[in-house]
């Protein structure tokens, strides 16, 4: 088992921003638009570098997706911030009709994402936005885990011709991944090879199902840890391949249970390969005020819920 | 100088074209493109300049959007008419396998169309876009969209209105389509836009009016907001029009918004209308 270590803990937000400043430098057709929240999506580097490719528009989030899609008109390529819920629930027509369904080359890239964001709780805390963005057809979904990781898809990003949600949050976490890896959209990475079942992750839970392969480790069971950080294109080859191996499986992600990461895994192996599952998400309910911490442990989405999880579809896995 | 009988003849075809579409599939949007039959023709045959041998980033030509995307039966007539695809390609209007959606898309692939319309108040938003485009491109050319009045009662139209004034963007012109009616009623008795020259001119705008089921009016006023344009400041055009106009008995009338004639009253209505162009 190959072991993780983090040197220091740093919001996936930055990450973002320090990708939007590094696309910007390589390619001149990248703009940025923001709707009233440039220092809690860290945009202010790329802002002070690119003032004429910058575009504030105050809190009217449904003109700036259309304004996004007028831009790619012309060869631009817009990069839009502002939180998870004003990225796509408040704009979910906007971005139908005006982006998905008219093919354009836009990158929604949503902040603050699911119940890491905390105290201002759940009006703020998008649970649902995976689901919205996957059902729409041209769009790619993506979710990434950490800096580094969210810095190199944020790059990757503007090479793909095409609508793009990627989803990132507000808390520091460790970073853990190579500052160098290149990001592949649609190529999920096994983090740790295992025989006996398999971890499916994105975004923060990435982390966290790494420390559930730590303990089940020291249990003698062995986890096959696989970062799936994009939901569309699902990559259905490593995820079966993974399970011819283990026979069973636990999702985790930062999200309703409807809708995401783990219900597209569900219907894959549904159709494919029919296998016990388990899912850790969260199931039905909005969130609530709190620290990242104590929301994440009241609503089960840590190392420790994964791990039970784990242990317990062990138990219906075909003898 | 632009030929106004050539302009006509277009209009007059156009609105055959329209009568035809929706009478074949029994469904559609008579009304308002029978009300903007002048000035798509204006558009098309004498202000845009424009190729029909279509590029999406359309870099060096004026770009025209429908926000209003249920006049799709005029505009699409308008696009076969000036070149842009076969008019013969007409007769597969909202039919199954055809580019011709009952909403604009682009999907398809239809020369003409940047982005899908239909679901309304987003085509500003969308010309804000393209027209801010142009500027960092230099590109010199015009943005021009085109709104339904009942459309202006989305949020959007006026968020977009806010931006456009307030980040100076002079190389776009706005087209009311003033008729005053939408699908319940009147406008005034659905939801009443007020003073529209007030509203538009306090958001930042400069405010032009027209008639436009009057073709000289409309040249001159379109030509009048191109002059208006590099000046800092967007420009709407307010167009009073008549729905259903050029048919006596549909004129006036939200009735027509969204139904199509029978076999009866499509004899009737292309009675009132010369065939200009040969029908399609």
């Amino acid at each position: 088992m190959k072991e993780y270590i983090y040197t220091e803990k740093k919001d996936t937000r930055s990450g973002f921003g320090a990708g939007l400043l590094e696309v910007g430098r390589r390619n001149s057709n990248v703009v940025a638009l923001c709707a009233d929240l440039t220092g809690s999506l860290k945009m202010n580097d790329f802002i002070k570098e690119f003032p004429e490719r910058f575009f504030q528009v105050g809190i009217a989030e449904a003109n700036m997706m259309g304004i996004a899609a007028g831009l790619t008109i012309g060869g631009k390529i817009p990069y839009t911030g502002t939180f998870a819920n004003f990225s796509t629930g408040r704009v979910y027509d906007q971005i139908r009709q005006s982006i998905a369904y008219s093919e354009k080359n836009v990158k929604i890239c949503a902040s603050h994402a699911g119940l890491t964001l905390g105290e201002d709780g759940a009006t703020h805390q998008m649970l649902e936005d995976i689901g919205m963005m996957k059902m729409l057809p041209n769009m790619t979904v993506i979710v990434p885990c950490d800096y580094n990781q969210t810095k190199a898809a944020t790059i990757a990003i503007a090479d793909h011709h095409g609508p793009v949600y990627l989803r990132f949050g507000r808390p520091s976490v460790p970073v853990f991944t190579p500052a160098d890896e290149t990001f592949v959209i649609g190529k999920a990475m096994i983090l740790n090879e295992g025989s006996d079942v398999s971890i499916f992750a994105c975004g923060h839970l990435v982390w966290e199902a790494l420390e559930a392969g730590k303990e089940l480790f020291k249990e003698g069971i062995s986890a096959e840890i696989i970062n799936v950080h994009t939901i569309k294109p699902l990559d259905e080859e490593t995820i079966i391949k993974s399970i011819s191996k283990t026979s069973c499986a636990v999702t985790a992600e930062e999200h309703q249970l409807n809708g995401g990461l783990g219900e597209s895994i569900a219907r894959l192996l549904a159709e494919n390969q029919p296998t016990p599952l388990e899912l850790i998400g969260v199931n039905d309910r909005f969130g609530e005020s709190g620290t990242p911490a104590q929301l994440m442990e009241k609503y089960g989405l840590n190392a420790a819920s994964i791990a039970k999880a784990a242990r317990k579809v062990l138990k219906r896995k075909p003898k | 100088m632009t030929d106004l009988r050539k302009l006509e003849s277009v209009a007059s075809q156009l609105r055959r074209d329209v009568l035809r579409m929706v009478h074949a599939v029994k469904s559609g949007h008579p009304g308002a493109p029978l009300g903007c039959a002048e000035f798509l023709s204006a558009m098309y045959f004498s202000v845009l300049r424009h190729s029909p041998n279509f590029d999406m980033d359309g870099k060096g030509q004026d770009l025209f959007f429908l926000s209003n995307g249920h006049l799709s039966a005029g505009w699409y007539s308008v696009l076969a008419r000036s070149g842009y695809f076969d008019v013969a390609e007409l007769s597969t209007f909202r039919k199954i396998n055809s580019r011709l959606q009952g909403h604009p898309a682009t999907e398809e692939n239809l020369p003409g169309v940047r982005v899908a319309s239909g679901s309304l108040g987003q085509g500003l938003s969308v010309a804000n876009g393209a027209a801010l485009a142009k500027k960092l491109n230099n590109d010199p050319q015009l943005v021009y969209c085109l709104l339904g009045d009942g459309e202006l009662q989305e949020g959007q139209v006026w968020e977009a209105a806010m931006f456009a004034a307030g980040k100076n963007i002079d190389n776009l012109i706005a087209v009311v389509d003033y008729n005053g009616q939408q699908i319940d009623g009147p406008v005034d008795e659905v939801m009443p836009l007020g003073d529209l020259h007030a509203k538009w001119k306090s958001f930042g705008w400069q405010v032009l009016e027209m008639d436009g089921n009057v073709l000289e009016q409309v040249l001159e006023t379109m030509d009048q907001a191109k002059r208006l344009c590099g000046q800092g400041k967007p420009v709407v055009i307010l167009m009073k029009t008549v729905m259903g106009k050029g048919v006596d008995f549909m004129e006036g009338s939200h009735k027509w918004h969204g139904s199509p004639p029978n076999d009866e009253q499509l004899e009737k209505a292309l009675a009132q209308l010369e065939e200009t162009l040969g029908d399609y």
